[in-house]
């Protein structure tokens, strides 16, 4: 077993927590505005778990980088460049379709990564994905019985979906694709390999969308460049700006 | 104190059976459902649960207002738990009102074009942090005021919804308290936004309670049936008198001049509130009822395709379970 270089495992741990911090974020939009008094406890519900999420993934991520930064300094105090959010949990929520949309393609590959997690060599992961795993398994659940209630029910919702579903699935590829820091992860025993969480993904999601009578796209395009950092989308600047509004207005505040 | 001015129903029902319905009430019987009721009880409890439900609806946008915007991880984790507790609120009351025979729909349309209502304070804004903290203490201190003694109020159903809302309501005072104890502790800035809370929310926080009913045949009605179990001032008196020191501890000024202890009440006078500004609150000229409405209307609006798909779908899989059968 390889010894991890900390740096790549910084940009690991950030990964995990700032899909889950951004993606809590956009969720957390919802509140109160949902189409239905159980969606807006679910939303919420679901938004809570990914903030507690983000507390752990990133508090070990600012302990793995021993600057005495903490898990806040890290949500709230870098800028876009620095955040490794996949683009797809960053895009906006659009109408409820959409969201959902994002949500049970985020949850499929989140709930494939975390089970593997669990048997990461490093105890500190293995016990934060042992936590969250079952938390996302009822995200993933909730989401895609919610996607196939509105793929198979009106004619607009039919529509709605598919727009959303035509609209994200470029966003699926780039969560498959490993870089340097990701084949660090799997020769530590750390991570998985990312290529082998793509079967199981693609067979829940074909299960799913047959029954949501969802046409999965064709082609196998994918937008790159949030995990890597290199290009976020222009929508991350935005959700930053609310997010990290107190902090930065008032420097060194606590709260 | 999420139910304001709720009219009570005149009853004109057979004497005999009143007497008997009254006699159980006296007795500290709990009414459920499906058990004889005057028909004034019933649309006075919907009146009255439906607008406790619906603020607690409402109440989501004030402080949803700030969950993008919580300072920390925490925070943002507590804000979001106390907001999704207040939406399962309003689904218990929504539930304890369905058993009076009143749909959760009907009662959301009757929000939203303006037929029922819901509290005065909701239709004030939150414009910085410690306003989250302030709500917390003040609004939800005094919507506990009303609630705590409503967990014996004759009505089983929104009795026991009331004892399972206060178990909640108690953690969101305390945690309102402490987002303020940490801002009155703070910064310079930290500690002029708390007071600034303060200044904007107290006298709305007191109008929570409603005017003075000393003279209201309503209220005597209402408390004869035990759905309403103090008068409005003494409610408003009880919180002020819990809340002035508390306001003291974290070094912050209540906005009142005349507030003043009276040892020989054991309690403390204070101002009244603007009650004219109060009414022109109630009828639509809130600073944010616009706004609240507006919002609730583009959820509902906005949401209708989702209601009819997963109805269009529940449909499809029972048809296609019969069929299978």
């Amino acid at each position: 077993m390889a010894a991890v270089d900390q740096a790549h495992l910084f940009t690991f741990l950030c990964r995990m927590g700032d899909n889950t911090l951004v993606l809590g974020h956009r969720v957390s939009e919802w509140c109160g505005h949902a189409p239905v008094l159980e969606e807006d406890i679910a939303l919420a519900n679901t938004a809570l778990d990914l903030i507690g999420q983000t507390q752990m993934w990133l508090g070990l991520a600012a302990k793995v980088e021993g600057k005495d930064r903490t898990a806040d300094d890290l949500a709230m105090l870098r800028d876009v460049w620095d955040f490794r959010n996949v683009l797809l949990v960053e895009q906006p929520n659009g109408d409820f379709g959409q969201t959902i949309m994002r949500q049970f393609l985020f949850d499929a590959w989140h709930l494939a990564m975390l089970t593997a997690l669990t048997k990461s060599t490093n105890a500190d992961v293995a016990a934060i994905a042992a936590k969250s795993v079952k938390e996302v398994q009822y995200h993933v659940e909730r989401a895609g019985d919610t996607v196939i209630g509105l793929g198979d029910g009106t004619t607009e919702s039919h529509q709605r979906m598919q727009k959303a579903l035509d609209l994200l699935w470029p966003y699926v590829g780039e969560m498959f694709v490993p870089d340097p820091v990701d084949d660090a992860m799997a020769a530590a025993g750390i991570a998985p390999d990312l290529t082998d969480l793509r079967g199981d993904y693609d067979a829940l999601v074909a299960s799913v969308l047959a029954q949501a009578t969802l046409k999965t796209p064709e082609g196998s395009f994918a937008h790159k460049g949030g995990k890597s950092g290199f290009q976020h989308s222009e929508h991350l600047g935005h959700l930053l700006t609310q997010m990290q509004w107190l902090q930065r207005a008032y420097p060194g505040a606590s709260w | 104190m999420y139910a304001q001015m709720v009219k009570s129903e005149a009853t004109q029902e057979d004497p005999e059976m009143l007497a008997a319905f009254q006699a159980r009430i006296d007795a500290g019987e709990k009414i459920e459902p499906k058990d004889w009721m005057p028909a004034g009880y019933r649309k006075t409890l919907i009146r009255q649960i439906g607008q406790h439900a619906h603020s607690e609806i409402v109440g989501q946008l004030p402080e949803g207002n700030w969950i993008t915007r919580a300072p920390t991880l925490e925070r943002k984790a507590i804000l979001l738990a106390k907001v999704q507790d207040e939406a399962g609120h309003g689904l218990y009351l929504y539930c304890a009102a369905e058993t009076l025979g009143v749909t959760r729909d009907e009662m959301t349309e009757m929000l939203l074009d303006g037929r029922m209502k819901y509290s005065s304070i909701f239709n004030y804004p939150t414009l910085t942090w410690a306003d989250m903290g302030a709500v917390g203490w003040l609004v939800d201190g005094a919507a506990i005021m009303n609630q705590v003694p409503l967990q014996r109020t004759s009505f089983g159903p929104y009795s026991r919804a009331m004892i399972r809302v206060c178990k909640e309501e108690s953690f969101h005072q305390r945690q309102g308290y402490a987002v303020m104890m940490k801002m009155a502790q703070g910064t310079p800035a930290q500690k002029a936004m708390a007071q600034n809370a303060l200044n904007r929310l107290w006298f709305p926080s007191l109008m929570m309670f409603g005017p003075s009913d000393a003279d209201s045949t309503h209220s005597v009605q209402s408390m004869a049936w035990k759905i309403k179990m103090n008068t409005n001032d003494e409610l408003r008196q009880k919180f002020v008198d819990q809340t002035v020191p508390q306001a003291e501890y974290l070094g912050l000024t209540v906005p009142d001049e005349t507030l003043n202890w009276n040892a020989e009440k054991g309690g403390y006078d204070f101002a009244e509130p603007d009650w004219d500004e109060f009414f022109e609150v109630i009828t639509g000229n809130g600073p944010c009822n616009t706004e609240r409405l507006a919002a609730r209307n583009k959820a509902w609006d906005d949401g209708k395709w989702v209601r009819d798909g997963l109805l269009a779908h529940a449909q499809k899989r029972k048809m296609r379970k019969v069929a299978a059968e």
